[in-house]
């Protein structure tokens, strides 16, 4: 699919900021973020627990409970914004041009409500449709997601489902309006690895088919590099690295990225102790002044007292660190 | 789900057995009520005739068991007082005590579930607060108090209700009801308010437990990110999964707010069940205690039967099916 290459992108995240303003104090969950994903594109969004990945997601459904709350940033969709939108035309975007999909299959459908009336209220909440047709249209979003006789299943409750159907159900209603955008956190995380390749593999086709985007929230670098485009490492609620997958993946530029791809088991010689990062993320309630990663950084210097910016060390590379491996990038 | 029931009334039936036992030496137990039946002057040739006719003369295990083959039959003895048939007695008290219970319950409900609602869902406001505040009142104040209360106020002070009996009643099927007249209807509301307060008290916190512990469910999370308006998410998605465990325990409280609708039956001189076993006790009418505890017992089987036959209409994941 040739895209004009000036088209706006479908999602533009610009400096976003969700802070939970807890009773310890002002937890910055996130905290200056900015990433774009094209019509079609996968941007892959990797960070350690609790390094603001879900809170990202859910801010842009504007989903954030309180205490939490969108404090500053723009979240550009299709150019309009979304953190200026009142919650009952948020409404009318969720689950029709936005779509999410959770990431416990298990507690994502609600147990006492069958899946035909899960299904068919998603469709009625933004389109007049009569019952039969709403029917007919989750039915073939089952089908197309690959569940096997789809309207005896309709009639099912999610507790009559394994994990990966249940996932796979959750991945139809949000497929039902053929949203612009999609948002996934850690969709597979759940799942057996075989089941994770089939609903792979079946997203990307959708992805590419429809030219649906989407945010793809994990922290398997595995998935990423298999189905991502574009890879967005956050670390204590900040975007520490950006660019290009298959590029960040190889020749990673911030120490962190490096650590993380480092940690990864099958990398590893065997017989050799597991590489890993040494220390935790810091509490996002205290960050440290300058560079959070300045703690655990073998390659920490004095002037790592300072934030580093999100700077292009090459082109569309970019990475917040004052000493990134660029020696690595120069040999190779 | 018919071998099931099976089981449930062969169950049942082990309950009634061993609950009758416990019954029967208990009432034993309290008192002979040779000494109030018959009076103080009657010789000892009159007394020892009345003893004989009234089965008392007989060993306890010999009592018990005519007692048990009579009670197969539908006899649960006759009134020493009345001399009637206690079942009879009991029966006939009955409509009075269900129509109380009943109303009691379903203004619990009316009123618990919209309050407990709001307080889930705003569990900061004021109002909320209120509400929880007043649940701790309806809690902890004790009912006779508060019958006592209602009457002195309602009924002395402002003269807007009657404070005692059934009012004009109604014929239907049998049996006459107070809630199909207005005047009954009056009669009604200040019993009913009584016996509900505290059942009020408690669907409110349930609701507000339920629907709290719900809100933070990822399947609401998700039927928010689906674009449900919140209506629907609040009476669709979040109303279905609390009402499991208000259906319960407001099921399992019918059969107490029947039990125990004693003192708001004596308070407000409402002529049903609670009234007569008080009555019954006080001048040790074995039979007729006896009669109502049994009858008690069996209201608690069906109950929990029909509660648990509930539970799987509203949960699909509970199946009742023989293992």
């Amino acid at each position: 699919m040739a895209e004009p290459m000036n088209a706006a992108p479908t999602l533009e995240v610009r400096n976003l900021q969700t802070h939970f303003f807890t009773r310890g104090g002002v937890v910055k969950a996130v905290n200056d973020v900015s990433f774009s994903i094209a019509r079609g594109k996968v941007l892959g969004l990797v960070g350690e627990s609790g390094s603001g990945k879900t809170v990202t997601g859910f801010s842009i459904m504007k989903l954030v409970d309180p205490p939490g709350r969108i404090v500053g940033g723009s979240i550009l969709f299709q150019g309009r914004d979304l953190a200026t939108l009142s919650e009952e035309e948020m409404r009318h975007l969720r689950g029709n041009r936005i779509a999410m999909i959770f990431q416990d299959p298990m507690m994502t459908l609600n147990p006492v409500l069958r899946i035909d009336t899960q299904m068919i209220e998603t469709v009625q909440a933004h389109e007049k449709v009569s019952d039969e047709d709403a029917r007919a249209r989750a039915r073939d979003a089952l089908g197309m997601v690959g569940i096997p006789s789809p309207d005896e299943r309709l009639k099912s409750y999610p507790h009559q489902f394994s994990g990966g159907m249940r996932q796979r159900v959750a991945i139809a209603i949000a497929l039902l309006h053929r949203p612009d955008l999609i948002v996934a956190d850690e969709p597979t995380t759940a799942l057996d690895v075989t089941i994770q390749g089939q609903i792979l593999a079946e997203v990307q086709k959708l992805c590419a088919t429809t030219g649906t985007a989407m945010l793809w929230i994990t922290h398997d670098l595995s998935v990423v590099a298999g189905l991502a485009d574009d890879i967005a490492v956050m670390y204590a609620g900040r975007v520490v690295e950006y660019g290009d997958v298959g590029e960040v993946l190889d020749k990673p530029l911030h120490p962190y990225t490096h650590g993380l791809i480092g940690s990864v088991p099958s990398r590893n010689k065997r017989g050799v102790p597991l590489r890993q990062i040494p220390g935790m993320t810091p509490s996002l309630l205290n960050l440290p002044e300058g560079c959070s990663f300045r703690a655990r950084c073998p390659r920490a210097a004095e002037d790592c007292i300072v934030m580093p910016t999100l700077h292009p060390w090459l082109p569309d590379r970019l990475a917040r660190c004052h000493h990134p491996h660029l020696e690595e990038v120069a040999t190779a | 789900m018919s071998v099931y029931l099976l089981r449930r009334l062969i169950q049942a039936g082990g309950v009634v057995l061993a609950m009758s036992i416990i019954v029967f030496i208990g009432v034993f137990a309290i008192g002979d009520p040779v000494e109030i039946l018959i009076s103080p002057d009657a010789d000892q040739m009159e007394r020892e005739r009345a003893v004989a006719a009234l089965g008392l003369d007989k060993p306890l295990w010999h009592q018990y068991l005519i007692f048990l083959g009579k009670a197969a039959q539908g006899d649960l003895g006759r009134s020493f007082v009345f001399n009637e048939p206690a079942l009879e007695l009991i029966l006939q008290r009955m409509p009075a005590t269900l129509e109380l219970a009943f109303a009691a319950t379903f203004g619990a409900i009316l009123i618990g579930l919209p309050l407990g609602l709001y307080a889930g869902l705003r569990p900061n406001s004021v109002g909320s607060k209120a509400i929880m505040a007043g649940s701790i009142l309806g809690f902890s104040l004790p009912t006779f108090w508060v019958g006592l209360m209602l009457i002195m106020v309602f009924a002395v002070q402002l003269g807007w209700l009657p404070s005692t009996g059934r009012g004009d009643t109604v014929e239907v099927l049998g049996t006459r009801w107070s809630f199909l007249t207005w005047n009954g209807l009056q009669h009604l509301a200040m019993p009913a308010l009584n016996l509900a307060l505290f059942k009020i008290s408690l669907v409110i916190r349930l609701t507000r437990a339920g629907v709290r512990e719900t809100m933070l469910m990822d399947y609401v999370k998700f039927a928010r990110a689906k674009g449900l308006s919140p209506f629907r998410v609040t009476f669709v998605h979040v109303f279905k999964n609390i009402l499991i465990p208000v259906v319960t325990v407001t099921g399992l409280e019918f059969g107490s707010t029947i039990a125990f609708s004693v003192v708001t039956e004596s308070i407000f001189a409402w002529p049903g069940m609670g009234k007569l076993i008080i009555d019954s006790i006080n001048v040790l009418d074995r039979p007729v205690i006896v009669a109502y505890l049994m009858i008690v017992v069996l209201m608690f089987i069906t109950i929990n039967l029909i509660v648990d036959l509930m539970y799987s209409v509203l949960d699909p994941r509970v199946r009742l099916e023989s293992k």
